[in-house]
């Protein structure tokens, strides 16, 4: 199995989200796992708001790069190839935005 | 070949490597005791046993030396796909959506053609290095995302076929009318293109849009000889000797026309091979069945809105309804402003001015048509317009 990084760039705050798309993201890894996929983590960010960037030591407010979408969340999956990640990846729910798929380097940066 | 050995070594690079290590090989054993029998089976084994040499061998050193043991690197068994086909698997590796579609073509023209890098830089007119690059930058994606080598399952087929037509299309186009240099056509794409349709029809025989896609280049190829003179200049439908049309590839397009309209719901390639077809049947081209190829345009425009098929379907109008009509047409899509740039736009719009005796204008069209073109050949036709106008 190969891993990816699956993030998820969402125009609405978390707070926001409806209740519908909320419980579809507690169900996300059960139904990945449907697919044979399996969820290793995943993260969801505070708002852009909240975020602080650094560069070099200069230290100022607000995301890294700005974009209309934000950041919102990231997961990381298992799948056998391209094809598995992106039908499991299409399972994730976004209001108004999308997804994009990543894969990773094959090294382990969390410890076992 | 190479899609063969691709299966063993799951990149592109190694399986490359290793066919050409298969021809070296092969330099030296046929000169030695003979060619075989079979040249293509004996390069196709050596290459792969090659390759799979290279996968154990990276295993090994993967497992650590000090096992010693030789790990059981089985070949990869034999896909259980509905389409087991090595070839088709290469072209839906390089015609994956995940790739930029210009990379789409150059790595299905590169890997699935042979067609040398000079030579596929040549026909998207950019540098060699960069057009290396691009080949690279798609490869790595293709080992670092894991793009499968493998024909799409069932549900996932009908959206990458399209992607796979798409490619084909474009790859006989720019071997159809060559977008630079001296010849009007470059054979080696064009026939490759209509070889990889052949194929695709023959494992996918009840997809009707592959129907379409294979009778409309098969009418195209039908007329291919009759699109220059003897002179090597380019001559319009209406000029060309329709005795020397291949009636037999009409014959067979007309027979793939009605699969692909017949088969359920029309596609785009289907409606468009259906107006080639229309056209390759007339007897001279005052007696084409311009009504038909009109209303044809109507529904390709709907399926496939591109302002290219609107400008086809102005042309067609002019022959059902006279010039006036399609200059209006035109004049809309030259605000449109999406054909800005489309040397068959001034090239139409000069033509149409010219039979309604507007020459002034018409030569004015002419120029702007010819400094948008690249082609030697049609750079010729059109300045002969120029002068005639």
């Amino acid at each position: 199995m190969a891993q990816y990084a699956v993030l998820i760039y969402e125009r609405v705050a978390p707070e926001d989200l409806p209740k519908e798309i909320m419980d579809r993201h507690l169900g996300l890894p059960d139904r990945i796992g449907e697919l044979g996929g399996k969820v290793t983590a995943g993260l969801a960010l505070q708002p852009n708001e909240t975020a602080t960037a650094i560069r070099g030591d200069l230290v100022t407010d607000g995301p890294f790069v700005e974009t209309k979408e934000v950041l919102a969340g990231v997961y990381v999956l298992e799948a056998r190839d391209l094809d598995h990640a992106l039908a499991c990846a299409k399972l994730t729910p976004v209001v108004e935005g999308g997804v994009e798929v990543r894969p990773l380097v094959g090294f382990q940066v969390v410890p076992d | 070949m190479l899609a063969a050995t691709v299966r063993v070594t799951r990149d592109l690079d190694e399986a490359e490597e290793a066919v050409q290590d298969a021809y070296l090989q092969a330099l030296k054993r046929w000169a030695a005791d003979g060619v075989p029998e079979r040249p293509g089976a004996w390069l196709t084994t050596v290459a792969r046993r090659t390759a799979l040499n290279g996968v154990r061998h990276r295993e090994v050193l993967r497992r650590k030396l000090p096992l010693l043991v030789e790990p059981a690197v089985a070949e990869p068994p034999e896909p259980a796909g509905p389409i087991p086909d090595d070839r088709l698997r290469l072209v839906f590796t390089c015609c994956h959506p995940a790739l930029a579609q210009e990379a789409q073509i150059a790595l299905t023209l590169r890997l699935v053609c042979g067609v040398a890098t000079a030579d596929i830089a040549h026909a998207f007119l950019v540098p060699e290095p960069t057009m290396a690059a691009r080949i690279t930058r798609a490869k790595k994606k293709i080992a670092a995302a894991r793009i499968p080598y493998a024909v799409p399952s069932a549900e996932e087929l009908p959206e990458r076929v399209s992607v796979v037509l798409t490619v084909l299309h474009l790859l006989y186009s720019a071997g159809h009318t060559a977008a630079s240099g001296n010849d009007l056509v470059r054979d080696e794409l064009t026939g490759r293109a209509l070889d990889l349709a052949r194929m695709l029809r023959t494992l996918l025989p009840a997809d009707t849009e592959v129907a379409g896609l294979l009778a409309l280049l098969l009418v195209h190829q039908a007329r291919r000889a009759t699109r220059t003179d003897d002179a090597g200049r380019l001559l319009r439908l209406e000029e060309q000797d329709r005795t020397r049309w291949d009636t037999a590839m009409v014959a067979e397009a007309d027979r793939l026309v009605v699969e692909a309209l017949t088969g359920g719901p029309p596609g785009r390639f289907g409606v468009q091979a259906a107006i080639a077809a229309l056209h390759a049947q007339a007897p001279g081209y005052a007696e084409t069945d311009w009504p038909q190829i009109l209303a044809l345009y109507d529904v390709l425009l709907r399926l496939w809105p591109s302002p290219v098929v609107a400008l086809n379907r102005a042309v067609a109008l002019a022959m059902v309804e006279g010039p006036e009509a399609a200059l209006a047409e035109i004049a809309r899509l030259e605000v449109g402003g999406r054909l800005a740039g489309y040397r068959y736009l001034p090239a139409a719009k000069a033509d149409l001015l010219h039979r309604l005796g507007r020459d002034a204008e018409a030569a004015e069209a002419y120029r702007a048509a010819l400094a948008l073109s690249d082609n030697a050949v049609e750079q010729e036709f059109l300045a002969a317009r120029l002068s005639g106008a």
